[in-house]
C-alpha cells in the first residue's frame, strides 16, 4: 500500500538509451563485424552470452519492478556497479505490480514474478520466454523450481509451485508446460516458508500447529493476512488444521470450498476472533510489537522485526503431520518483458545471471529468505551465517541484519530448523485459483460483516 | 467587457470562456469515465484480458449481489456518521467564529488557525491516531492508571468508531471553510434587529442564522459525502481491515484483474453519487445562494 506511487516513469529515456544503443551496436558491428559475429556465433557453444562492451552498455538502463521484499535497492545498486549499466528498482505492492505488467508493459523491462503471476504474464503475452541455456547457474538451481522436487521428496503442488510455472515449450507460448523444456517464463530469485508468528510469553505454549490461530483462547488477540489470494490458504491452513474440512487443493478451492472457508471466517469474526487484518510488512510488526495480537500469520522477516524490539515472537515450525499443517511457500522470480531486444536484452541476461552469481542470495538468506542456488549464495556468507540460517545450528556468533545491525544473539537458532527442514514442510504455494473472482467476492463478505 | 455586436465573434468569445475548465475536464474527467463505462459493457477471460463487446454481465452481477448491499449500507454509515459530526462540529466552530469573536483580525487568524494540522498529509494524521487508541495506547494507559477500567478498552481501535474519528479529523475542515463563508457574510444587523424584536438565541439560531447557512451546509455536506463514499485507505487502516467500503471492494477486484466488474462498480458508485448531490442541489440552490 505504502509503495504505491513511489514508481517512477522513465520510459522515454530508457527508450532512447535502447535507441542508440541499438544505433552503437550496429555501428560496431560494421567497425569489427568479423570479431563481434565470431564472438555470437560462438556463444551458444560456450553456454554464455556474447560480452557486451562496457561503452556499449553504459547507456542501457533495466527497470526492474516489483513488490518491496523482493525488488530490493541496495540489490539494484550492488549489481549496476558489478555490471557497469543503471538499474533502478521501482516498488509497488502486488496486485498494482500485475496490473502494471498487464497494461504497461513497456514501461517494465524485469517483472517481478510469483509463480501465478508468471502464468497470467504468459498468458497475456507481456513476457518472452527466458533461454535457460544462456543461464549459467541453471544446472545449480535447486531442483525445487527446475524438477519440482528436493532431496527425494516431491514438492506439493497445491496452490502455483514455481515448477508448475516455471516453463513454456516455445519461447512465445502463452500456456504453461508440465516438464522440463528450453523455456523458462521465470528465473526464481528469492523464496521462503510462510507460517504464523507468536509471543511465546503470552500464547504459553509451542505452537506448531495452524489451529492455534483460531483457538477461542486468543479471541480478540488473533489476526491474519488480508491479501485475498493468499490470505484465504492461510485460513484454509487452520481449519484443515482443526479437523473441520479437507481441500481438494488449498491452492485451488472449488466454489463450495471457498463458501465454507469464508462462512467459518464470518463465524469467526462475529466471535471477535481477530483483533484486526494486515495488509503490509509493517502493519504485522506494529500489531506484534503493540501487544495488540499475540498470534497471526506472518512472515519471517516481520518476526525477526519484533525481536529487534526487545520483544520476544517466534515463528512457528507447524511441519507437515498427518496430512495437515505445513508452510504456505512463495517464490517470486524474474520474467523478461516482451519488448526487450537486443542489447538491452544482452543486459538483461547479464543481469538474470547476476542475480544467481550468489551476492544476492547472500544478501536475502541475511534476513532469512532463501537462494534458488544456494552454492554460490554460501560464497557470500560467513561459516556462522552459513550455520545459522541454512543449516539451522546454534548460532556460532551475533548474527546481522544485511545492513549490518546485530539481529540474533550468539547459541540462537532459527525457529523451523534447516533449509530442508523448512522447505521439506512446504505444503502450498502463493496462488491465484481459478474461482478468484468469486472468492473475492466472498472474501469481501468476510471483510464487511 | 463590451458585448460584441457580431454573434460570431461572441460565440468564439464564449468558447474561449469555457475553454480553459473543457481542457481540464476533458482529458481528466470525462475520457477516464468513458474508458471505465466502456470497461464495464466488457467482457473478460479472468486472467485480465478484455473482450470488446457489449453485455450487461457485470451489472447484473453487481446488482444481483448481496454484498453490493452490505458494501452500500458500510459504506452510508459511516458517511451519514462522519457527515452528521463533521456538521455538528463544523457549524458551531464557524458559528463560534463569526458571531463570538468580535475582532474581525482574530476571527481570521483563528480561522487560520483551523488549518494548521492541515498542513501535515492525511495519512499522518490518519496513523498519528494508532498510537493514540491502540490497547497499550495512551489513552489505554491513561483510563487503566486511573483505574476507570481494568481491561484495555477493544473499541478504539480496529473499529468502526476508529473509522469515524479519523475521518471527522481529516474532514472537518471541508466543513468549518464553507459554513465560516456563508455565515460571514450574514448582516448583523439582521440579528440585532431579531434581537429588539424580542427573539430567543434558539429563534435566531433556528430562523436566521442556519437558513442563511444553507449554502455553506450544502457545499460542505457535497465535499464530505463525496470523499467518504470514494475514500478506502481509512476504513482499511482505522477499522485494521475489520471493514470493506464500496472502493475498497472493487479495488481489490482490480487486484484479481477482474476488470468489468471494478468498472460497473465504480460506474455505479458514480450514479448513486450524482443522486446524492443532485438531491442536496435541488434542496439547496448554492448558486443562487453564493450569488446573494
Amino acid at each position: 500500500m505504502s509503495d504505491r506511487g513511489k514508481g517512477t516513469f522513465t520510459s522515454d529515456p530508457a527508450e532512447a538509451n535502447a535507441r542508440r544503443a541499438k544505433k552503437l551496436s550496429r555501428r560496431t558491428l560494421l567497425k569489427g563485424a568479423a570479431a563481434i559475429a565470431g564472438a555470437a556465433a560462438g556463444s551458444d557453444a560456450i553456454r554464455g552470452f556474447p560480452t557486451i562492451w562496457a561503452q556499449e552498455i553504459k547507456d542501457i538502463e533495466l527497470r526492474h519492478v516489483g513488490v518491496s521484499y523482493s525488488v530490493v535497492k541496495a540489490i539494484g545498486d550492488q549489481a549496476a556497479k558489478d555490471l557497469g549499466f543503471k538499474v533502478t528498482m521501482q516498488n509497488l505492492d502486488t496486485s498494482a505490480a500485475i496490473n502494471r505488467f498487464i497494461s504497461q508493459p513497456n514501461t517494465v523491462d524485469i517483472a517481478d514474478l510469483e509463480g501465478w503471476q508468471a502464468k497470467l504474464a504468459a498468458k497475456r503475452s507481456v513476457i518472452q520466454g527466458i533461454e535457460v541455456k544462456k543461464i549459467k547457474e541453471f544446472d545449480n538451481i535447486l531442483p525445487i523450481f527446475t524438477k519440482g522436487e528436493i532431496d527425494g521428496h516431491k514438492i506439493p503442488r497445491q496452490g502455483i509451485s514455481p515448477y508448475e510455472a516455471m516453463y513454456i515449450s516455445k519461447p512465445d507460448s502463452t500456456d504453461l508446460h508440465d516438464g522440463v523444456t528450453e523455456w523458462a517464463t521465470f528465473l526464481p530469485q528469492v523464496y521462503n516458508a510462510d507460517s504464523i508468528g507468536y509471543r511465546p510469553d503470552l500464547v504459553g505454549h509451542e505452537v506448531t500447529e495452524w489451529k492455534d490461530l483460531i483457538d477461542p483462547k486468543f479471541k480478540g488477540k488473533a489476526a491474519i493476512l488480508d491479501v485475498p489470494a493468499i490470505g484465504i490458504m492461510d485460513a484454509a491452513l487452520c481449519f484443515e488444521s482443526a479437523g473441520l474440512i479437507k481441500y481438494g487443493n488449498k491452492g485451488n478451492m472449488t466454489k463450495e470450498e471457498i463458501d465454507f472457508t469464508c462462512n467459518k471466517l464470518i463465524e469467526l469474526k462475529k466471535q471477535g476472533q481477530f483483533r484486526a487484518t494486515w495488509t503490509t510488512f509493517d502493519q504485522s510488526v506494529q500489531l506484534m510489537a503493540a501487544g495488540e495480537v499475540v498470534i497471526q500469520s506472518m512472515w519471517s522477516p516481520a518476526v525477526a522485526a519484533v525481536r529487534v524490539k526487545e520483544i520476544p515472537c517466534v515463528y512457528a515450525p507447524v511441519n507437515v503431520k498427518n496430512g495437515k499443517e505445513g508452510y504456505r511457500g512463495w517464490c517470486n522470480g524474474m520474467g523478461l518483458m516482451k519488448h526487450l531486444s537486443g542489447k538491452k536484452l544482452d543486459a538483461a541476461y547479464e543481469y538474470l545471471n547476476w542475480y544467481l552469481s550468489g551476492w544476492q542470495g547472500g544478501f536475502v538468506a541475511r534476513y532469512g529468505y532463501y537462494s534458488p542456488v544456494p552454492s554460490t549464495a554460501k560464497k557470500f556468507l560467513t561459516p556462522a551465517e552459513w550455520a545459522f540460517w541454512y543449516e539451522g545450528q546454534p548460532a556460532p556468533e551475533v548474527i546481522n541484519d544485511p545492513y549490518g545491525v546485530a539481529m540474533e544473539k550468539a547459541g540462537t537458532k532459527r525457529d523451523g530448523g534447516s533449509f530442508l527442514d523448512r522447505v521439506k514442510n512446504i505444503s502450498c504455494w502463493n496462488t491465484l485459483m481459478d474461482e478468484a473472482a468469486y472468492m473475492n467476492k466472498r472474501w469481501n463478505d468476510f471483510k464487511v460483516a | 467587457m463590451q458585448p460584441s455586436q457580431n454573434p460570431s465573434r461572441a460565440n468564439l468569445a464564449g468558447w474561449l470562456y469555457v475553454s480553459p475548465l473543457v481542457l481540464v475536464l476533458v482529458p481528466f474527467f470525462v475520457a477516464p469515465i468513458l474508458v471505465v463505462l466502456a470497461a464495464s459493457f466488457f467482457a473478460t477471460d479472468g486472467f485480465g484480458g478484455l473482450t470488446p463487446g457489449f453485455t450487461l454481465a457485470s451489472y447484473f452481477e453487481v446488482l444481483h449481489s448481496a454484498l453490493t448491499l452490505k458494501l452500500y449500507l458500510a459504506t452510508i454509515k459511516f458517511t451519514v456518521l462522519t457527515w452528521a459530526f463533521t456538521l455538528i462540529i463544523g457549524f458551531f466552530v464557524a458559528y463560534f467564529l463569526v458571531f463570538h469573536v468580535r475582532n474581525q483580525l482574530l476571527a481570521i487568524g483563528l480561522f487560520l488557525l483551523c488549518t494548521v494540522p492541515f498542513w501535515t498529509s492525511n495519512i499522518i494524521r490518519m496513523i498519528s491516531w494508532i498510537p493514540l487508541l491502540g490497547k497499550e495506547g495512551l489513552i489505554n494507559q491513561a483510563l487503566l492508571a486511573t483505574g476507570v477500567i481494568r481491561q484495555p478498552l477493544e473499541v478504539l481501535l480496529f473499529s468502526d468508531l476508529a473509522v469515524v474519528i479519523a475521518y471527522v479529523h481529516q474532514l472537518t475542515i471541508f466543513m468549518i471553510v464553507p459554513i465560516f463563508n456563508s455565515m460571514a457574510r450574514i448582516d448583523k444587523k439582521l440579528i440585532e434587529a431579531a434581537i429588539d424584536a424580542g427573539a430567543s438565541r434558539f429563534d435566531i439560531m433556528r430562523l436566521i442564522v442556519v437558513p442563511m447557512s444553507k449554502s455553506g451546509i450544502a457545499l460542505g455536506t457535497i465535499f464530505v459525502v463525496s470523499i467518504v463514499m470514494g475514500d478506502f485507505f481509512v476504513v482499511k487502516v482505522m477499522s485494521g481491515g475489520g471493514s470493506a467500503s464500496v472502493v475498497s471492494a472493487f479495488y481489490e477486484d482490480v487486484g484479481v484483474l477482474q476488470y468489468p466488474t471494478a468498472a460497473a462498480s465504480a460506474v455505479l458508485l458514480t450514479l448513486v453519487l450524482v443522486a446524492i448531490i443532485s438531491l442536496i442541489l435541488r434542496t439547496v440552490d448554492i448558486r443562487q445562494e453564493i450569488t446573494r
